[in-house]
Formats: structure tokens, C-alpha cells, sequence
């Protein structure tokens, strides 16, 4: 065939690199309202459910029997099943029906009637739901901070940087796992320096990062996978009773901690049992509802791509995340991986739960260049930063972030540095260079850092693990290199641990260790002029871009 | 004598306790077994196995159960089910034969001995590398899908944990393949190489998640539950 031009010229695309993938309910390639999704239904006998969503007790699954025994509310489930999904979908979305009102509702949900509601609205009837579902009023973001060398150095740095721009909450992880404790050390270090307050967490296998948890190298966890059928549960040696186990270390250790789930997971691994995503996605918040876990990160995190190729797929991502906070969970909503090729897909996936707003925007932001995101790159990155300011003063939206101020940044990121060359020198850990701490504050990613020798490093994070290091030796190391605001903030940080109220749903600090959650800062939106606001003070530092020109200069 | 009816005590609490565990994992069952042994669940769970007959090949061929490995200067190579037999290239189109190749020259280059199985239980890359482990005399094993993602296992390490693991498959190029059987060696040796540098392309993932999903369902076919690994005998000439 003889080529039609503007057809070559749009194959050139960026979104023609993306991948594509037709409906395919069989093996799960299917984002809602799948032809084998189950249809709701309950029935209770002495106290216990012995029918859920077609299913007779006696053929329950492993995740059925935990659904029916912890996450369904018996007292008002019979009648939530009996009301009409369309109705209430429309309370969801309508502005005159308060939060407070919906929650018993959603509470009484069975996973297929949870899907059957959430499937009744379109795409801007869910943003309208999500910013009145959110369990925080104020929206917030969260981080990515990371560097391909698992350079330490970089890490603080780039933390305290992180933590000025605005993420109350930072996560990182490894490229070679047995960095961890190093990597943990470090962002906490350099959040702790940027901004007083800032939550620090480091993703790892499960059993490691429990025990960084409890060294108080960390602050919180998230990366405690959920998943949707039992045979994806089961490969991972895993149950939902085990990973309530989990959750219930964390919190009496003081630490706080969410799921992790998301769409298009149970297709990666190949088990999806012919269900849809959201239907899925809708046992893993239920399962998370059960075990009695106060958040959970979703929107199908790493497995983008998957509801990402399939048609009404990014509808279900924030439908999904929707759900979560209609259960009254504190939402983590993805945004968190490289999805497109294409700015404007980027955008588009973006779109909904920053114009809503979540209670995590992003899961987290890449707060380094995508070349150094050891999550293998997120939706935006740190070259990304001046079009988020730039669509947050546009549209005048708190999507987590501030513009900063270039000198603020230098010494931000210098102070991290030295702090962290303070604490490894009194944790006779190898040496951090006078010229390793100058590289690491102008740096743009890890190719600007000297090398670093990396089987020492890795041997003395081992080594910190057996001698039994703690969060203790570090503020004992901060204090002695004369870092006393560094290390009051670490101390407040473990202290805050003893107290606990920062495990409330959604909750974050200020930079004077006020919890801000769902519990003192409540979604109380009710139509326009109610609900979260940017106060004055924000707005001026939204406002206030670098590239604005004043026209007093003219 | 205080100390002697502790001691009584102890015993008696351990004992219920194990009693009302051993009661609870019977709830708790796997399959779904709750009351009545359910066919209707089993056959939900359990998906129809790949029914296409493996490829007979001349460089790949059983041997026999794999035994447990007790010399120590060899690294067993544990591929997963699909692995040669079901699919013959990876992600990217690279041969598995090619692949297999590399890692075993890199074992060998270091002296060492490679010895190649094939998992059946599992289709993880991790939990294969975990089985692996276990039949090696060195305790070190490097695991391969068939989509081409490779971990290094040492059998001290949680299943889900790894020496150094490989996630992205498209950016695995054959030298680095030979690097990761190279270094698996060196930690079969008690060495602390410098792990195989990170490469990192965030739009692999978006190019290529939904054909690594499709790969891993068909990988997901082969898997046979509760069967041990097969001794793989491999010939490259």
C-alpha cells in the first residue's frame, strides 16, 4: 500500500513506543466490568457470612474467608448490597453528601458490589468523589530518592532537597540489596536536615525492612504487597493472615506502615483467575480493611503498564485509588512509575489525582532524574519540577509541592552531606570525602559523584547490621560532629515512636512534629468555599516561580 | 523444686500451644479444603496446563531428578519451566541458548563448575533461585526466566531476597549475562565482587510490561506443583 504521509508522520509519535494491548478477560488483560467478574451478593447465618458474591462458604478461597471474616461490616452489609449501585455511585460523586455519610456505606461492601459502584462513574465524576473521599483534607505527595551507585552521599543531599520542595514523605531503595541499612541511614539523615519532620522509609525485602524498622533506621513502610488471588498470594509464601502479622510488628514497634497493592498485578504473575482489575484490586482493599492496616498504596503502582495498555484502563487506576479512600483508607495513589513515552499520556495518567487531590499524589514523585530512580523511573521526575510548579499556579492546586530558591537548595543539600560524613565517620563506616560532599551538592545525578569503593561499602553496612547499630548511634554521631539540629530532629523522629500518633490514617508532620491526619485535619468538603483551601501563605509560594518575570524589573 | 514445676508448666503451655496451631492451620488451608474439599476451587486456582509437547533439542537435554549438588566449586544454573523447551528467546529476542551460553562461560571462566536444572514448582525468578540454591554444592545459584530476568541466590538468604538481582530484562545484554555467571562464581568462591553494573532504562518497562506479562502467563503453564527440578545436561558445540 502506498504510504499515506500524515500517517508516517504520526507513527513517529512518542506514544507509538508505548505498548498496546487488546482485551483479553481470559487471562485478565481487562480493566472493568470483566464478563467473569462475580455479581454481589451476601448472605448471613448465625452471625457469619456463609454466602459472598456468588459463593457458597464451602467453595471460599483463602482471600474469601478472610474477607468474610474481617472486612465486611455484618451489621449493615445485607442492606448496602440491597441499594442500588447507580444510587450510590450518585452520593459518591454528589457534593451535598458528606463524607461522613458514605462510610458507613462502603463499609458494608462486598469486593464485587465495591466494583459494581465504582464501574457506574466516569472519569470526572471520580475526581469529583476522590477529592470529598480523600481521609486527609490537606493533599500531600510523596518521593522518590534514590541513585543508580547507591551513593550515600547523594542520597542525603538529595533528601534534604526533597524534603524543601515539600514531600513529607521519602522512600528509597537499593540497587544492590545489601546497601539497605546505608541507604536507610542516609535519606533519613538527609530528610531529617532538610525539613525537621519528614517520614523516611526503605524499600526491601520484607524481613529487612521490618528489621531496619525496629533499629529505627526507618519511619514507615510501605512496600507490603497484597494481592488480589490466592495463587499469586501463595507463590510469594504468603497469606493475608501472615501480612496482617506484619502490619501488627510495625505498629507495636511505634512504626507506621501500609499495604501495597494495585491493578495488573495478578496478570503480571499470571493468575488472575479471569477477573477484571478492579475486581482484583477491590479483594486487595478489602484484605487491607481486614488486617486492620491504616493505608495502602495503589493505582497499580509498578505494574502500570498492564491496566495502562488495555482500553479504560487509567479510569480504573483512579477508580481504584477512589475505592481505597472510600473505605476509608488512607491512599498512596501511584503515579510512582515510568508510564508513557508520551508527555501527554504522562500528563493524562497524572491528571486525576492531582486535580483531586489523594492523600499521596504520587507514590512517589521521582525527586532524582529518572536515570538515577532505582524504581525504575517514575511518571515525573526532578526535570519535571518546574511544569508541576508551573500546572499548580496555573490551575491553583496543591499538588504537594513549593518552588525553591537555588541558594536554599546549595546549602540544604551541603549541610545533608556533612551531616551524613559526620555520621559515618563516628560509625567508623568508610570515609565520606571533603570532595565527595561538594560533589554531591551541585550534583545532577550520580555520574557527577566520585566513585566510591563499593565492597567496602556494602561490607560495612553488613558489619553496622551485626555490631547492632541504631537510630540511637546516629543522633549520638550527629551531636558529636555538631550537628545538634539534625540530631534533635532524629531524636524527635524515634520519640515520636513512643507516642504513636503519627499511625492515624494519613498522617504526616509539620516541621514542628504536629501530626497532621485524618483524625484532626478531616475531609469535611461540602460543595464550593468548604473543604481544603490553599491558605494565603501557600498560595505566595505557588505563586512564586522562578521563571516569573516581575513586572516591576520591566 | 519451684524451677522443676516451671519447667512442667512450660511444657504443657508449649504443647497446648502447638495443639491449637496444629488446629488452626487446618483452617487455614491452601486449597481451599475448608469443611468440604472443594473441586469447584481447585479447578478455579489450578489453570489448564500448557498443553504444547516440549521442543526435543539436541543441547538441552534431561537427565534424570537433579541431585543436591556437594562440591563446592560449582553454581548451579536453575532455568524455569518454559525456559528452552516452551520459548526459545527472551523479552528482547535474545536465544535462550545464547544466554545459557554466557552464564556458563562466565561460571567457567572463573574456574568453577556450572551445573544447569530446570525448576518445575514455581515460576518466580526469586523462588527459583531459592530452589537452586539448595542443590548447590556452593550454595550460590543464578536463576533465569524465560522473559530473560535473572537473580543470584545464596541459599543463607530469605527466598525473596537476592545477591543481586536483574528486574530488567530488556537492558540484559549477553556480556552482562556472562557477567552475572562470572560474579555468581566469585561469591561460589567466598569473594565480594563488585556487583554487575545497574543499567537502567525507565521506558523498558513501558515498552515492554505487557509482553513480559503474556510471557510470564505462558511461563505460568509449565509450572508443575510439587515436582523437583530436573537435571539439565547442555552441550554448545
Amino acid at each position: 500500500m502506498k504510504r499515506q504521509k500524515r500517517f508516517e508522520e504520526l507513527e513517529k509519535r512518542p506514544v507509538h513506543e508505548d505498548g498496546f494491548v487488546d482485551e483479553w478477560p481470559e487471562e485478565g488483560f481487562v480493566a472493568m466490568d470483566g464478563p467473569y467478574d462475580p455479581k454481589p451478593s451476601v448472605k448471613i447465618e448465625n452471625g457469619e457470612i456463609v454466602e459472598l458474591d456468588g459463593k457458597k462458604k464451602e467453595d471460599f478461597d483463602l482471600i474469601d474467608v478472610f474477607i468474610a471474616k474481617h472486612a465486611i461490616n455484618l451489621d449493615t452489609t445485607e442492606k448496602v448490597l440491597a441499594m442500588d449501585s447507580q444510587k450510590i455511585a450518585n452520593m459518591l460523586c454528589d457534593p451535598n453528601v458528606t463524607r461522613d455519610k458514605i462510610i458507613p456505606i462502603t463499609t458494608g461492601f462486598t469486593p464485587a458490589k465495591a466494583a459494581e459502584v465504582i464501574s457506574q462513574l466516569n472519569f470526572v465524576e471520580m475526581m469529583m468523589a476522590t477529592q470529598k473521599m480523600r481521609p486527609r483534607k490537606t493533599p500531600a505527595t510523596q518521593g522518590h530518592v534514590t541513585n543508580i551507585r547507591d551513593n550515600p552521599v547523594l542520597i542525603a543531599a538529595d533528601a534534604a532537597d526533597a524534603a524543601l520542595r515539600g514531600f513529607p514523605e521519602q522512600e528509597t531503595t537499593t540497587a544492590v540489596a545489601r546497601y539497605a541499612p546505608m541507604n536507610a541511614i542516609s535519606i533519613m539523615v538527609g530528610a531529617q536536615t532538610g525539613r525537621p519532620g519528614v517520614l523516611t522509609q526503605c524499600s526491601v525485602e520484607e524481613a529487612e525492612e521490618l528489621s531496619l524498622g525496629m533499629r529505627g533506621f526507618t519511619a514507615y513502610a510501605e512496600t507490603i504487597s497484597v494481592y488480589g488471588t490466592e495463587q499469586v498470594f501463595t507463590d510469594g509464601d504468603d497469606t493475608p493472615w501472615s501480612k496482617g502479622f506484619l502490619a501488627s510488628c510495625y505498629a507495636s514497634r511505634g512504626l507506621k506502615m501500609r499495604f501495597t497493592s494495585g491493578s495488573g498485578s495478578e496478570v503480571m504473575m499470571g493468575y488472575a483467575e479471569k477477573k477484571s482489575m478492579l475486581y482484583l484490586e477491590a479483594r486487595c482493599i478489602f484484605i487491607t480493611k481486614g488486617c486492620g492496616v491504616q493505608g495502602l498504596q495503589n493505582g497499580a503502582v509498578s505494574c502500570i503498564g498492564i491496566p495502562g495498555a488495555v482500553p479504560s484502563g487509567i479510569r480504573e487506576v483512579l477508580g481504584e485509588n477512589l475505592l481505597c479512600m472510600a473505605m476509608d483508607i488512607e491512599c498512596a495513589s501511584g503515579n510512582d512509575q515510568a508510564f508513557s513515552h508520551s508527555d501527554i499520556r504522562r500528563t493524562e495518567r497524572l491528571l486525576g489525582q492531582f486535580l483531586a487531590g489523594t492523600d499521596y499524589i504520587s507514590s512517589g514523585y521521582s525527586s532524582v532524574p529518572n536515570y538515577d530512580n532505582t524504581f525504575a523511573g517514575s511518571n515525573m521526575d526532578a526535570t519535571d519540577y518546574d511544569d508541576y510548579y508551573a500546572m499548580q499556579r496555573d490551575l491553583k492546586v496543591n499538588g504537594g509541592l513549593v518552588p525553591v530558591k537555588e541558594a536554599d537548595i546549595i546549602k540544604a543539600r551541603n549541610k545533608a552531606a556533612k551531616a551524613l560524613q559526620a555520621v559515618f565517620k563516628s560509625l567508623d563506616l568508610p570515609e565520606i570525602t571533603d570532595e565527595e560532599v561538594e560533589a554531591a551538592t551541585y550534583a545532577f545525578t550520580s555520574k557527577d559523584m566520585p566513585e566510591r569503593n563499593m565492597v567496602e561499602d556494602m561490607k560495612a553496612a553488613q558489619d553496622l547490621m551485626d555490631r547492632g547499630v541504631t537510630g540511637v548511634d546516629v543522633i549520638k554521631g550527629l551531636y558529636a560532629g555538631g550537628f545538634t539540629d539534625v540530631a534533635q530532629a532524629v531524636l524527635n523522629l524515634l520519640q515520636q515512636r513512643i507516642a504513636g500518633d503519627f499511625l492515624q490514617t494519613s498522617a504526616i508532620f509539620d516541621k514542628d512534629w504536629n501530626v497532621i491526619s485524618a483524625v484532626n485535619n478531616t475531609n469535611d468538603y461540602n460543595g464550593p468555599g468548604t473543604g481544603y483551601h490553599i491558605d494565603d501563605e501557600l498560595w505566595e509560594k505557588i505563586k512564586d516561580v522562578p521563571m516569573a518575570i516581575n513586572p516591576a524589573d520591566v | 523444686m519451684s524451677e522443676e514445676i516451671n519447667e512442667k508448666l512450660l511444657r504443657e503451655i508449649i504443647r497446648q500451644v502447638i495443639t491449637e496451631t496444629k488446629a488452626t492451620d487446618k483452617k487455614v488451608d491452601f486449597n481451599g479444603n475448608q469443611a468440604s474439599s472443594s473441586a469447584a476451587t481447585a479447578t478455579a486456582t489450578k489453570r489448564a496446563p500448557g498443553t504444547d509437547a516440549p521442543l526435543q533439542l539436541d543441547w538441552f537435554k534431561h537427565v534424570g531428578p537433579a541431585k543436591k549438588g556437594t562440591s563446592t566449586d560449582e553454581v548451579v544454573v536453575a532455568v524455569l519451566p518454559g525456559f528452552a523447551e516452551h520459548m526459545t528467546e527472551n523479552l528482547k529476542g535474545i536465544k535462550h541458548k545464547d544466554i545459557l551460553r554466557e552464564v556458563t562461560a562466565g561460571i567457567e571462566e572463573q574456574g568453577l563448575k556450572a551445573r544447569v536444572i530446570k525448576v518445575y514448582r514455581t515460576a518466580d525468578v526469586s523462588f527459583a533461585g531459592s530452589e537452586g540454591d539448595q542443590y548447590s554444592g556452593s550454595g550460590v545459584s543464578v536463576a533465569i526466566q524465560s522473559k530473560g530476568t535473572s537473580i543470584i541466590h545464596q541459599k543463607d538468604l530469605e527466598p525473596l531476597s537476592n545477591l543481586e538481582l536483574f528486574p530488567q530484562a530488556p537492558v540484559i545484554d549477553l556480556k552482562t549475562y556472562r557477567a552475572i555467571g562470572a560474579n555468581a562464581a566469585r561469591y561460589a568462591k567466598g569473594e565480594s565482587p563488585t556487583p554487575v553494573p545497574t543499567v537502567n532504562d525507565q521506558m523498558a518497562r513501558v515498552k515492554y510490561q505487557a509482553k513480559s506479562a503474556l510471557m510470564h502467563i505462558k511461563e505460568t503453564k509449565y509450572v508443575v506443583t510439587g515436582k523437583g527440578p530436573d537435571e539439565i545436561e547442555v552441550n554448545f558445540d
